[in-house]
């Protein structure tokens, strides 16, 4: 029961750092915009809040810098595709190939580096429940936060008016430009909340969830963030969701190697990989069904006046 | 304020120009990364443009890791000519590099140098194999090939880990995870006595050649293209797109698979965890660079190689790191993908100040 308990705080935590990025990516992706540099802005936030807890001690210092670090990257994404309507895919990869290097290359001083001691958190009262206390109230303050903002998109995006306009710029920028509304200025807004979003996400990874800098060390989770919009149709409950299913998927490996299960750990770490792949060819598989929910100006440039 | 105005038609100028014009920003940001770092900017420039050029040898180790680019690059260009994004290249490299070493593990004294044609083959098919998943998924489970390609380059490193790790680890070898070496018959032939340049970039050159003319003059290439540019054209024509796809990301995975092949059985010899490069990352910018047109991608293979041994040197002379290779190369991606707003506009300098 324990280690049950345990299995479910470590699937809560992962999908935590899966949960934000991918959230921040599909309001990205309701404004029309696929950035898929999400690796690479998580690469960059993932040093930048790792060296500014490193110098400052303060882990919330450590997250605005890679909130800063990611919104600051998808501002040069943004500028490139929507204002010189450079190709989303190519540019987003370019930021991705970039962010691995610059990382990489910023990162190697840090490399040794410990931070702090780490704090643990426990909701009181709450905490002290017998299995469902560490199962779910000792997690880091971020990890709520991550629902907190699952809801917030939600009524951003349904009950006000700012969050219609997004969605209207992403199913047709002609109209919403036609209406008066500032296209390209929305985007931008939407592509950097994108960003701060990886880079909160990138974060919490290199500065609470691992806790250390190594080169890489995203792994691929911003992409499996961006697989996550997908899989969810683009709607904010089904990406939290899904998002703890794959932090399940992830930590499995880890709780069926102390079990002592005898399969070698390379073939158990493809899992969330292969878990990935096998869901988005099940969810794909019906193409009306994708082109039903999908933001309809997804991935097109949109040319003002033309 | 700056104005961007439609040209009525491309430029074919700015096509060429826009590599150069983003080469020469990265150098210049490069320059100032240099200075940044509290280094000699002339030193680095120096390391990265002239040493790689400087003498026989170097130039033959430019060759040495511009072969695997080139061979990358072209097949990719064929993919993102059809408008198929594989950008999982690395991994198909890599289940490359596996499958061929495989067939090299199987060679002992009494093996005769027949054994070179099928490590190749196993390499082509093995990164056929890895493509061929991407093609089945896309065309029958419309999965996202993006996503796809990308998860199974982890997957096959993974699946290089476990081999070396696992069944294939040398029992000579100091519980190192690697295989053993591979017989020398498997070694495949050199150019030039002294270097380590083979027979891999003899066949690059060839493959870019016969990229160009299965690209421009051959029926499937011109199918492959209008599926690329105009997908309802080609559709009317009655172009087949199921064909298209798996034809280019074949085309694409084999290229990167007789890459992986050519390195584990040149230049390194053995299968270890470090056979993964980023060749097959760095091959989409130099596809790109390279305008997707064989000749641009043979200068631009060469010039990526350029920042590979210019990295290693930095890193050697200069004591910077080596990742500065991995900057510099997407800086390159980024500065032609904005320059090249310049092939189909005009910048106007407008003295009203209104915005968009």
């Amino acid at each position: 029961m324990e280690s049950l308990a345990l299995l479910i705080a470590a699937t809560f935590n992962a999908g935590t750092v899966l949960a934000i990025a991918a959230l921040g990516l599909l309001i990205s992706e309701k404004s029309g915009i696929v950035n898929l540099g999400a690796e690479g802005m998580m690469l960059c936030a993932a040093i930048a809040g790792f060296a500014a807890v490193v110098h400052t001690g303060n882990d919330w210092v450590g997250f605005v810098a890679g909130m800063a670090a990611g919104a600051g990257l998808a501002a040069i994404f943004g500028v490139l595709v929507i204002w010189l309507n450079t190709n989303q895919y190519a540019t987003g990869l370019a930021l991705s190939l970039f962010g691995a290097g610059f990382s990489a290359f910023v990162g190697v001083k840090y490399v040794q580096e410990k931070l702090p001691p780490r704090p643990s958190f426990a909701i009181p009262g709450l905490s002290d429940i017998p299995f469902i206390g560490p199962a779910l109230f000792k997690q880091h303050p971020l990890a709520y936060v991550a629902i907190a903002l699952a809801l917030a998109i939600i009524w951003f995006l349904f009950k006000t008016r700012a969050g219609l306009v997004l969605r209207s710029v992403g199913e047709s920028p002609e109209s919403a430009h036609s209406l008066g509304y500032p296209v390209r200025r929305i985007r931008l807004l939407a592509v950097m909340f994108g960003g701060a979003m990886c880079g909160l996400s990138g974060a919490y990874l290199s500065v609470i969830y691992t806790p250390l800098w190594v080169e890489g060390m995203v792994s691929g989770k911003g992409w499996i963030a961006l697989a996550l919009t997908t899989f969810a149709t683009w709607r904010p409950l089904r990406v939290l969701f899904g998002a703890y299913l794959f932090g399940g998927v992830t930590m499995m490996q880890f709780h069926l190697q102390s079990q002592g299960v005898d399969i070698p750990s390379q073939l158990l770490s493809m899992a969330p990989y292969v878990a990935t792949i096998v869901v988005l060819a099940l969810i794909s598989r019906n193409p009306a069904w994708i082109r039903i929910n999908m933001p309809a100006s997804m991935g097109k440039p949109f040319y003002p006046g033309s | 304020m700056l104005k961007l105005e439609a040209r009525p038609q491309a430029s074919k100028l700015w096509g060429i120009g826009s590599p150069l014009l983003a080469l020469v920003i990265t150098v210049i940001i490069g320059v100032a990364i240099f200075m940044l770092m509290g280094k000699d900017p002339v030193k680095g420039l120096l390391v990265f443009f002239w040493e790689p050029v400087k003498s026989g040898y170097a130039l033959s180790e430019l060759a040495v890791k511009a072969t695997p680019l080139l061979l990358i690059a072209l097949g990719l260009a064929v993919c993102f000519r059809s408008n198929v994004w594989n950008i999982g290249a690395e991994g198909q490299f890599v289940l490359g590099a596996v499958t061929a070493g495989g067939v090299a593990l199987l060679a002992d004294k009494s093996t005769g140098p027949w054994i070179i044609p099928l490590i190749l083959l196993a390499g082509v098919l093995g990164g056929m194999l890895w493509a061929g998943i991407v093609a089945l998924l896309r065309d029958r489970f419309n999965a996202s090939e993006i996503l796809v390609s990308l998860m199974l380059v982890y997957v096959a490193e993974l699946v290089l880990s476990y081999m070396v790790y696992g069944p294939w680890k040398d029992p000579n070898g100091f519980n190192f995870p690697q295989s053993k070496n591979f017989e020398k018959v498997t070694q495949i032939p050199k150019l030039l006595d002294g270097t380590r340049m083979n027979v891999g970039l003899l066949i690059a050159l060839f493959g870019a050649v016969g990229m160009w003319i299965f690209m421009f003059r051959t029926y499937g290439g011109f199918q492959l293209q209008v599926g690329g540019l105009a997908p309802a054209a080609a559709k009317y024509a009655g172009f087949s797109s199921r064909r298209a796809l798996w034809t280019a990301l074949l085309v694409s995975g084999g290229m990167a698979g007789l890459a992986g092949a050519l390195e584990v059985a040149g230049p390194i010899g053995q299968l270890t965890p470090y056979v993964p490069a980023g060749y097959g990352f760095a091959a989409i910018i130099v596809a790109f660079v390279g305008r997707l047109n064989p000749i641009g991608i043979v200068f631009s293979a060469i010039l990526m190689s350029m920042f590979y041994i210019g990295g290693e040197l930095a890193q050697s002379r200069l004591g910077l790191p080596k990742s500065l290779t991995g900057v510099f190369q997407g800086l390159l991606l980024f500065t032609l993908l904005a320059c090249d707003t310049l092939i189909a506009y005009k910048i106007k300098f407008s003295r009203s100040a209104g915005s968009q």
